[in-house]
């Protein structure tokens, strides 16, 4: 068990340092560096390229810079981004807690709703209320996340003026001052999540109500509702852990189109900022900091279905 | 490629048909279908049928109403949103439709390749895969996008590039489920080469995870181009785009909330249209993806 655990990390922190490596070897060859983008493309002249080059350390080889840049990394030191001349530990913080501000809420709604609603849907399987959500799960799910928002902002905002459209908080601000504005993405983002784990429960729940044990224990003349709730559910919700933790991860990464149709001061925006400034440095952070945080999630994620589920132990044991 | 060279053979052929028939008979398959070929018959034939130019601005007609001369009204320049509609999806649709069948081939190709080599390669190659999948799709493209530029040679490549990642993970799965019967055991017994193995016992098996695996792809590969036109990092004006019309009519939606419905259903039933199918062919190919869904 202790061994498993330990590989399981091992492999985590590798896929971690591959992460580095690539964002690392792809900003390197790329054409154009930092310095070139700073002094305006090609118009800068060679001795201001070269002296800037040398401010930067970026005529040393590739290998140390990596090193440099990772062991920095590391101790929580990312760098300075190009055109602000700040730290970029400093840019990212806020926006960085703003993302998990948005995330925190949209799980809050997103996961409970998507449990309840995977459980009715899978022991009401096509009957009424299945097909209803089903068909509902679909749309939320394929629809891009643009339209979506974009429809309920006409709805909401633009119709009925219930809620405000568009995130005019600035990304330092206190907690109190994103509401009322935060409602309508979390309410986006909890949709298509909502949907995505609702399938997985759903399935997961027939799939357990058709197995032995179930039809075992109503042979046994257990009550329906104590059958449910007592053998059935503890082992359908379980694999919603793993589904759970991707969408976490989706959430603080891939929600990049959601803050910018709301305007929402994220890291997602901040990626798409920085990309259109071509500020190298702030990409790089902002990749290994999305990277990080989706194989810790996913990690976490096995280790607790592992712990969970005694047979997935033995399971990996035997292989 | 392959396809062909299974269908000269009259079992698979007929094979083939039955699986498009109970397709059919499903309603998400039927519905599925018919949007998608709505659309694909749409996108070859508008540019005939639309009744006005998509690059005619008219100043007078600015953000006007849904009338009779103009179904869904004009947007923002003063353009025919109707016509803009139905010439929407064409780029969409030939950036997506040829980069779905390279990511599928070239991610099928090494996944099979490596799964059935395994050992070491297998691993590291499993790790490269892992990080690039934990990184966030839209970083990956747009740096690839802003650093060579939107056209359709950057698109494309790059799209079927990123997509074709996770299909090795899909394809090399598919391949170790097959290598563990036994008439791959058989085949390596009576001396084939690997190729063989590949092209005779393991393709055909794999074949129809990767037709499903491909249908998926490109409704993700569409919902992303779109994404990245809305972003304004796709199609460049004045072509229609969806993703663009609708990032374009976002900002007037206040006084003409008319502009951003065009585009938001002829998207919305394209990409329900693809997945609906990707559903229907799983199940008539008795593919489990874990998603029961009912219809």
């Amino acid at each position: 068990m202790l061994t498993m655990i330990l590989r399981r990390i091992f492999l985590g922190l590798a896929t971690i340092s591959i992460v580095s490596l690539i964002i690392f070897a792809g900003v390197e060859i790329l054409p154009g560096d930092a310095c070139t983008q700073y002094l305006e493309q090609d118009q800068a002249d060679v001795e201001l390229l070269e002296k800037c080059r040398d401010d930067l350390n970026l005529n040393r080889p590739a290998h140390e810079r990596y090193t440099e840049w990772a062991l920095g990394a590391l101790t929580g030191d990312l760098g300075m981004s190009v055109n602000g001349e700040a730290k970029i530990s400093d840019l990212v913080g806020a926006r960085f807690a703003n993302s998990l501000l948005l995330a925190f809420f949209a799980l809050l709604v997103g996961v409970p709703l998507a449990m309840l609603l995977g459980v009715i849907t899978g022991l009401w399987r096509d009957r009424k209320p299945d097909i209803i959500f089903s068909t509902i799960a679909i749309f939320a799910m394929t629809i891009p996340e643009f339209v979506s928002a974009t429809l309920l902002i006409l709805v909401f905002s633009v119709w009925l003026g219930w809620l405000p459209g568009i995130v005019l908080t600035s990304a330092g601000s206190p907690i109190s001052e994103f509401f009322p504005e935060i409602l309508l993405p979390v309410i986006v983002l909890s949709l298509v999540m909502t949907a995505h784990v609702m399938r997985m429960v759903r399935s997961s729940v027939i799939e357990v109500m058709a197995s032995d044990y179930v039809q075992m224990a109503t042979l046994k003349g257990v009550p329906y509702w104590q059958m449910v709730f007592r053998h059935a559910l503890p082992n359908a919700l379980l694999p919603a852990i793993n589904v759970v933790a991707l969408t976490i991860a989706w959430l603080l990464g891939g929600v990049v189109v959601i803050e910018v149709v709301f305007n929402y001061p994220g890291l997602g925006r901040m990626m798409i900022d920085a990309i259109s400034d071509r500020d190298l440095p702030v990409v790089q952070a902002i990749a290994l900091i999305v990277a990080s945080i989706y194989v810790c999630i996913n990690l976490t994620a096995d280790l607790m279905t592992m712990i969970a589920n005694p047979k997935l132990r033995t399971m990996y044991l035997r292989k | 490629m392959s396809t062909a060279a299974l269908t000269k053979n009259p079992a698979k052929r007929q094979r083939y048909v039955a699986v498009l028939l109970d397709m059919m008979n499903r309603p998400s398959g039927a519905i599925g279908l018919s949007l998608v070929l709505f659309h694909l018959c749409l996108a070859i034939i508008s540019p005939v049928i639309v009744p006005y130019d998509f690059k005619l601005q008219d100043a007078s007609l600015m953000l006007s109403q849904p009338s009779n001369a103009h179904w869904l009204g004009a947007d923002h320049l003063g353009r025919d949103i109707f016509s803009r509609t139905m010439l929407g999806g064409r780029e969409a649709l030939l950036v997506t439709g040829i980069a779905t069948p390279l990511a599928v081939l070239w991610g099928g190709f090494v996944g099979i390749l490596f799964g059935l080599t395994g050992g070491r390669l297998d691993e590291i190659l499993m790790r490269i895969v892992d990080a690039f999948l934990s990184l966030p799709w839209i970083l990956k493209m747009l740096v690839l996008i802003v650093t060579f530029g939107t056209g359709l040679e950057v698109l494309i490549p790059t799209l079927a590039f990123f997509y074709g990642i996770p299909v090795i993970r899909i394809a090399r799965a598919a391949t170790h489920d097959v290598i563990a019967r036994d008439f791959v055991w058989a085949a390596k017994a009576r001396g084939h080469s690997r190729i063989s193995i590949i092209w005779r016992e393991l393709l055909p098996n794999v074949l129809d995870t990767l037709m499903v695996e491909g249908a998926m792809r490109w409704s993700w590969m569409l919902l992303a181009f779109s994404s990245l036109s809305f972003l304004g990092f796709g199609v460049s004006p004045p072509t229609p785009d969806w993703g663009l019309m609708i990032s374009d009519a976002r900002g007037y939606m206040s006084f003409a909330p008319w502009g951003v419905i065009g585009p938001v259903v002829a998207l919305s039933s394209l990409i329900i249209g693809i997945n609906l199918t990707a559903d229907a062919l799983a199940k008539a190919l008795g593919i489990d993806r874990a998603q029961k869904a009912p219809m």
